[in-house]
């Protein structure tokens, strides 16, 4: 009997048809057979299939963003499994295809989803030993395998392809199967080139801005020129002169162009004469912080909380108290987002970069009145998003057009429309006061947040909202409310997070949502603390991380000898020059149970110009157990460039109307000359469990910044972006 | 009105009808000829992404309207160099590993091709200011600048 349990109707569905259809990367296909294969996540079968060719694929619901996580993922079956990397493959983010893994967000795609797969990998591998061990008259544990071949003590070999080629795995996933020991890695650990690479540089990569259909027409949506404007009319003669112009779709608020040719459809966006409502709903730019305060609390959560920390406050010998604030970012995508959608026989197929397929879908259906069977969503690679922007609004733009007009629809959107409709970084607010004693030790700390409420479930579909379809109506803006608490042992502490009913924008996540914002409160303000005890920061943040914390202490001495460390406190002595320079250092410990990561800036302020230069940044990184060292570090460097043009530049404006910043010009982002140099410094634990790199670094950056242009000029920045106006009015204020 | 254009492109005499002489050149390129290098990346000539060379020039193809391009010669992403036969850009850009979502990627390369042939060994220095109207996201510009300083050392 065969030890691999099969079932070959399934594969005959799957594996037969729709993964070769993908394998050779042609145009494209509607779907086939869309629920047949597994796509459970306790099943094997879900996640892996191999060929009568003995080529493996993986089936993946965590998707590669432009981060480099499918080398890793690969990396990681043909480390368990001990075949060549050029012969897997990866399927990511088909919702007939793969399982729901979640979104890809929260730094999980290797913590989460590579373990996941490492695990079925894993007992895929047992059974394939087990079968060839009983087809070779060999004991399991005698048995090697090199390059998908099972090879027996005396010398009789059996493939994989031999053992499963053709057949589905039916077999239960064993988190409890034996992975490699990390002395017999022998690719996982290592750097590998990005497999993506090459495709990317010689123009040959499909991005989801590259499917194209037979038959499928160009959309483009019309957003009104006031968040909450309905269209009262709608001139649809006013385009009819477009050569290649087809279809005006109105419903509510919902306004789109379908034509044959994409620049059609952008001359009839631009030119299409609509009579809109008014509306000026949103708060006043300038008193944004004034109107956070005065939003009322739907929810208070008290994330930590230890002794009488009002009783320790009070009786103090010093008081300290300040407030961080956090502006309002876009996600800022080089490219606006863009899916292409496509009824055929009453089902919909979506292209989209979506982040989260599995939720899209059901999304879509909700906002169209289908049963999610009938939707199927299939990733394709985007720009970078950085969260959740505007893919899954342009995926439902597409479907309400497409059904419309009754043929495919490609939608991208204009920069316009990226800057000004995506979902919004909500402002962040962030009051906090402490205690300190005689002797400069914190006796109390207490911190209260004003942050939308919601966690990381969906964001609405825009086009849902403005055709007055369907839609869960509630705001998600991530999970915020992490590392609000601190890493900290002070005697007393109470970190209390208010959760605003409404917020001014649709929210959503952008890189890092909270625990950046959070982290930058708290490392500011403790830098205060240990400049009003005269203490050296390094030195402040050990007394207070617990002794056992060796992993959190060793990040932070190895980036003070990184950096070359001076101990000494805040300010520099000298602060008084017109170019001065400081450091300043920051810490975290990722939602307080994952990656471990501190950094050390160095800034250049111009004190008569305002103008702040990061000239260094080092980094010290402990992730755990790293699956691709470079693929790490590349992340590393893209949180702390990423942040940097988030802590010194960007901000969105807007009137009472509308986003204004809706072009580069004005939503100014990081320039190659303002990059700085940056030193990464990664510690590689391969005996423990991996964690996520694609956050954490971020977390620390716009502390540090503060800190280190505290330490050159002795001003404290504490609104993002630090800007030359905002440093020029803090230091009048010194 | 409809209009013939002839141009080159990727070293092939190429002709294709325009209904509308000031569509960008980009549109040309990416639905008339199926090319994927260049990328719509703001429409505004403020990013980058949508970079080719016209006559050698390096071209904001989004903002470049497609009836200035005839009887020019047009070298896209594609037409730069290939797998078998690349350009030392892509080769450094590989070799750096110098690319996140990649979506910028066009645009860094073409504008530093461009750079290379007037300035073959660049400064770092240089390297940035030619580059400080191209937009990265992900955060690669290190990558990015030593794979342009590889290029250059040959």
């Amino acid at each position: 009997m065969n030890a691999i349990p099969m079932n070959r109707r399934s594969l005959l569905k799957t594996g037969g048809a729709l993964v070769v259809t993908f394998a050779l990367g042609g145009a494209p296909r509607g779907a086939v057979a869309w629920t047949e294969k597994s796509v459970a996540t306790d099943q094997v079968g879900t996640f892996l299939a191999i060929d009568e060719q003995g080529r493996v694929t993986i089936f993946s619901g965590k998707v590669d963003l432009g981060t480099g996580v499918r080398t890793g993922l690969m990396q990681i079956a043909a480390e368990e499994l001990d075949v060549p990397l050029g012969r897997i493959r990866v399927v990511e983010g088909d919702t007939a295809l793969t399982p729901d893994q979640g979104p890809t967000y929260g730094s999980l795609s290797i913590q989460s989803g590579g373990v996941q797969l490492r695990a079925a990998c894993a007992t895929a591998r047992r059974a394939l030993l087990q079968e060839a061990a009983n087809r070779l008259g060999a004991q399991p544990e005698a048995l090697k395998v090199e390059e998908g071949v099972v090879i027996a003590p005396n010398g009789r070999r059996a493939s994989y392809a031999e053992l499963v080629g053709g057949r589905a795995f039916d077999l239960k996933v064993d988190t409890a199967a034996p992975i490699k020991p990390p002395a017999a890695r022998r690719v996982v650990g290592r750097t590998i080139p990005r497999v993506d690479i090459p495709a990317k540089v010689f123009g040959t990569f499909e991005y989801v801005h590259d499917v194209r259909l037979p038959g499928m027409l160009h959309g483009r949506p019309v957003r009104p020129p006031a968040l909450g404007a309905t269209a009262e009319a709608v001139d649809e003669a006013s385009v009819r002169h477009i050569p290649g112009m087809v279809q005006v779709v109105h419903q509510g608020a919902f306004v789109g162009v379908v034509a044959e040719t994409e620049w059609a459809a952008i001359r009839a966006a631009r030119e299409l004469k609509v009579r809109w409502s008014d509306w000026a709903g949103l708060p006043d730019q300038a008193k944004i912080w004034e109107h956070v305060r005065a939003t009322p609390v739907a929810e208070v959560q008290v994330t930590s909380e230890r002794g009488n920390v009002a009783a320790a406050v009070q009786g103090a010998a010093k008081r300290l108290s300040a407030s961080y604030d956090f502006a309002i970012h876009t996600h800022g995508s080089m490219g606006p987002s863009c899916a292409v959608a496509e009824f055929r026989d009453s089902k919909l197929t979506v292209w989209t970069a979506s982040q989260a397929t599995h939720n899209l879908r059901k999304q879509l259906g909700m906002m169209l009145g289908m049963p999610v069977e009938q939707i199927r969503c299939i990733y394709k690679e985007g720009a970078g998003c950085y969260g959740r922007n505007g893919h899954e609004d342009a995926a439902a733009d597409a479907a309400l057009l497409a059904r419309a007009v009754g043929r495919p629809v490609r939608v991208q959107w204009m920069r316009a429309d990226e800057h000004g409709w995506d979902p919004k970084g909500p402002p962040h607010l962030v009051d906090l006061r402490a205690g300190l004693d005689a002797q400069g030790n914190i006796v109390g700390w207490e911190s209260e947040a004003f942050i939308p409420r919601g966690a990381g479930g969906n964001v609405a579909l825009t086009a849902a909202e403005l055709a007055r379809l369907p839609y869960e109506n509630q705001i998600n803006p991530g999970n915020i409310i992490h590392n609000l608490a601190v890493p900290y042992t002070f005697p007393a502490v109470k970190t209390t997070c208010h959760r605003l009913a409404t917020t001014p924008f649709r929210p959503s996540w952008i890189r890092t949502p909270g625990r950046m914002q959070n982290t930058y409160a708290n490392e500011a303000f403790l830098d205060e603390l240990a400049a009003a005890a005269g203490a050296d920061p390094i030195e402040y943040r050990l007394r207070y991380l617990p002794r056992d914390e060796t992993r959190g202490r060793e990040v932070l001495e190895r980036v003070a000898r990184l950096a070359n460390w001076q101990t000494r406190p805040s300010p520099q002595r000298d602060t008084s020059g017109e170019r001065v320079r400081g450091r300043g250092v920051s810490y975290v410990k990722y939602e307080l149970n994952r990656t471990y990561v501190a950094a050390v800036a160095e800034v250049e302020v111009n004190r008569a110009t305002g103008d702040i230069r990061v000239t260094k940044f080092w980094c010290t990184h402990d992730c755990g157990q790293i699956i691709n060292p470079d693929g790490v570090k590349s992340q590393v460097e893209g949180n702390i460039i990423h942040t940097l043009s988030r802590t010194l530049k960007e901000e969105i404006t807007f009137d009472r109307s509308a986003v204004t910043s809706l072009d580069w010009a004005s939503y100014r982002v990081i320039t190659f000359p303002e990059v700085p140099d940056i030193v990464v410094d990664l510690i590689d634990r391969p005996e423990e469990r991996p964690w996520g790199a694609g956050e954490p670094a971020a977390a620390v950056v716009p502390s540090a910044v503060s800190n280190a242009v505290f330490d050159a000029t002795g001003v404290r920045l504490r609104s993002v972006p630090f800007t030359p106006a905002k440093f020029k009015a803090a230091a009048e204020g010194v | 009105m409809s209009q013939n254009l002839a141009m080159i492109v990727n070293g092939h005499p190429t002709s294709v009808t325009v209904e509308d002489p000031q569509m960008p050149l980009l549109y040309v390129l990416r639905n008339d000829l199926g090319l994927k290098g260049p990328h719509f990346g703001c429409g505004l000539a403020q990013c980058g992404a949508c970079t080719v060379h016209v006559d050698g020039q390096a071209v904001r193809s989004c903002s470049y309207p497609a009836s200035e391009a005839a009887g020019k010669n047009i070298v896209t992403l594609e037409g730069l160099g290939t797998p078998e036969r690349p350009h030392p850009l892509q080769e450094a850009f590989i070799a750096e590993q110098a690319v996140q979502c990649g979506y910028c990627t066009n645009g860094m390369i073409m504008e530093s091709a461009a750079l290379l042939a007037r300035t073959p060994r660049p400064t770092e220095a240089q390297v940035r200011e030619a580059l400080a109207n191209n937009i990265c996201r992900c955060g690669t510009h290190p990558r990015v600048v030593a794979a342009v300083l590889r290029a250059a050392k040959g």
